[in-house]
């Protein structure tokens, strides 16, 4: 995985939330963080979670991409719009990327699948609540077919900040080597940058995909869905 | 049956005139002007038939009477209960100006027949039995439906079919009869009779066999439907066994063995995932038409069902496999397959990326790793199989191992034409 050793601050442990609709999944992911760190919380569906979210305040929330009452992207509008403070890292089973992706553009720092062990989740965990952004190769592979998918879909409005609209060879770099399954120390090495440049190209690339208005994001949501 | 002459007269009825209701066949004005007069019923009908034919003063007679006179055993008749009825009479007025249209047309058309009817009685017709339709009561209104199926067409049931069949037989012949005549003494110089004519013929075949043709294609259309729910059903019946219940049954027979029950079980959800979110049956993925991402994920799929060890695939873009890139699947299965063997990592990573002009993959564990230069004979079969085979094809092939660290081979090859598509992976 992709995740070197977390920056969390040494002996704080993160409060954690956990929004799954399935019961036994959320016993083995809070059996799999164990110790390391505190579990708030449990709902198992949007309205719920977003009650009990905004009463517990948890450093991070390990949100279900699918949940029966919606996308688990309703929880992190309702819960960003009141509590800026909670941050959330979406976990699923789900490869259908628009989904990723919708959930990732209304606020999440990260994605990783469920297929994650133990000890990167508590790394993934720590590195969200420290306010870093989580890539797991899939993530990375969507968003460089998104982004990449774009000039050819062409023509349409022009955006607004063309800047937030593509990204820029280092961070497609960055981003390659994630999905190619090098850790940021490797891609660090690889490309001859520190561990912290590496950490601010992901940032920068969720920033873009959080904050671009392109409607061809939206488009290529779309036309995936149709497809 | 009564048994004497029809044309003489029997007792007379004592009372005001009132519409039959048991010996009716439309309203039942014919049997009760026979009850009132003593005359007998079919007398009566033949003369309302011959006074229609004659003029339509009949039919007009026949329906004022069936609104004006009261049923058997009622008081009120039809017309009081239609005067408060403002839509009928709205659509009865609409429809009688529809017919003065009509004439209008006709007669400067001059085209004959139409000109013979007696517009007055027509109208009156038409318009009050809309007012009877909408206001008759229930009994009568199913008899008018029971009237009015044969000729409109296709009534539920099939008790009376041969009557309806007789009915809507005699209605089409006369309709025929007086198309045919419309043709052949129209004056040819003369457009508008022989179109007359053409359209009575082809109203007096819709009315014998529209009917059957619609009830043929309504049972073709629902036999269609029915067959075709049924063959998804068994599709899916048929796909849901060869995966998800064989693996429920293969985990049931491994529970001892946890390893052997996560891979099956990995293998069956990234199996069910393809299937529900591409929408491709398992193991559907032909040779023709496959694309890169499939086959990668062919390559993730049956490397993990055969080793039981996880391979993460990911694609970017897509495009159809041409020989080229069904060379470098080849050699990336290859590739993976080894990592898999000899790496003793618990992961590989597949990565393949299409761009416009070439199509990359790469495959790499963090595995035991190896000396390219010393290594061992074991896995040479990799490097001259996957060097050759991209080589013959214009690609290359490039091995970077850090013993201790793992192994990553990087596949390129070179695309000979086409555009860059949106993934599926």
């Amino acid at each position: 995985m992709s995740t070197p050793a977390g920056s969390a601050p040494g002996g704080v442990r993160p409060r954690v939330f956990i929004v799954d609709d399935h019961g036994l999944f959320r016993a083995g992911v809070r059996s799999e963080l164990g110790d390391e760190v505190d579990v708030v919380g449990e709902a198992d569906d949007v309205e719920p979670a977003i009650t009990r979210i905004a009463e517990c305040q948890p450093d991070v929330v390990l949100l279900d991409v699918h949940l029966p009452g919606g996308g688990g992207q309703a929880v992190v509008t309702a819960i960003r719009a009141s509590h800026p403070g909670v941050r959330f890292l979406a976990l699923s089973a789900s490869d259908a990327p628009e989904d990723v992706i919708a959930v990732i553009r209304s606020g999440a720092r990260g994605y990783v699948t469920k297929t994650i062990s133990g000890a990167d989740l508590v790394d993934a965990v720590r590195r969200v609540a420290a306010g870093d952004s989580v890539f797991s190769p899939r993530l990375a592979g969507f968003v460089l077919d998104a982004f990449a998918a774009l000039p050819a879909a062409g023509g349409g409005r022009p955006s607004f900040d063309p800047e937030l609209d593509q990204l820029t060879p280092r961070e497609r770099e960055v981003l390659r080597l994630i999905a190619r399954g090098y850790t940021y120390r490797e891609i660090a090495r690889e490309l001859y940058i520190s561990v912290k440049t590496v950490e601010s190209h992901v940032s920068s690339v969720l920033r873009k995909l959080q904050l671009s208005t392109r409607h061809q994001l939206t488009r290529w949501a779309t036309e995936r869905r149709l497809t | 049956m009564r048994r004497r002459s029809r044309w003489r007269r029997g007792p007379r009825g004592s009372g005001p005139l009132r519409r039959a209701r048991d010996d009716r066949l439309a309203g039942g004005v014919a049997a009760g002007l026979a009850n009132r007069t003593g005359f007998d019923v079919t007398v009566v009908r033949f003369a309302f038939v011959l006074a229609a034919l004659v003029s339509g003063v009949g039919v007009a007679f026949y329906v004022l009477a069936w609104l004006l006179v009261p049923a058997a055993g009622q008081r009120a008749n039809i017309a009081s209960k239609a005067v408060t009825d403002r839509r009928g009479i709205a659509l009865a007025a609409g429809l009688s100006s529809v017919l003065i249209v009509v004439l209008l047309i006709a007669s400067v058309l001059r085209v004959g027949w139409l000109g013979t009817l007696a517009w007055p009685p027509v109208l009156i017709s038409v318009a009050g039995m809309v007012l009877i339709w909408r206001n008759a009561p229930a009994d009568e209104q199913a008899t008018m439906r029971r009237l009015a199926e044969p000729l409109l067409g296709l009534p539920a049931g099939g008790s009376r079919s041969a009557s309806r069949i007789v009915l809507r037989g005699c209605v089409a012949i006369l309709l025929l009869c007086s198309g045919l005549i419309t043709l052949l003494t129209g004056h040819p110089s003369h457009l508008v009779r022989p179109l007359g004519g053409v359209a009575l013929v082809i109203a007096a075949i819709l009315l014998m066999l529209g009917p059957w043709w619609l009830r043929i294609g309504r049972d073709l259309v629902a036999e269609r439907q029915a067959r075709i729910r049924a063959e998804e059903r068994a599709e899916m019946a048929a796909r849901v066994h060869d995966s998800v219940l064989q693996t429920l049954a293969l985990i049931q027979r491994r529970s001892a063995d946890p390893q052997q029950v996560v891979r099956l079980a990995r293998a069956q959800e990234r199996e069910l995932r393809s299937w529900l979110f591409d929408g491709r049956a398992p193991g559907s993925l032909g040779a023709s038409g496959l694309t890169l991402a499939a086959g990668v994920r062919l390559i993730e799929q049956e490397v993990e069902a055969q080793h039981g060890v996880a391979v993460e695939a990911i694609t970017v873009g897509d495009c159809e496999v041409d020989e080229n890139l069904s060379a470098l699947l080849a050699a990336a299965r290859e590739a993976t397959v080894n990592a898999v063997k000899w790496s003793g990592a618990q992961v590989v990573s597949l990565f393949a990326e299409v761009e416009p002009t070439e199509v990359s993959v790469f495959v790499r564990d963090r595995g035991r790793g190896f000396d390219p230069d010393a290594v061992p004979g074991d896995r040479k079969g990799l490097a001259e199989s996957v060097h050759a085979r991209m080589a013959r094809r214009g690609g290359s092939a490039t091995i970077r191992s850090v013993r201790g660290e793992g192994t990553e081979v990087t596949l390129t090859m070179p695309r000979a034409a086409g555009e860059r598509q949106p993934s599926r992976a």
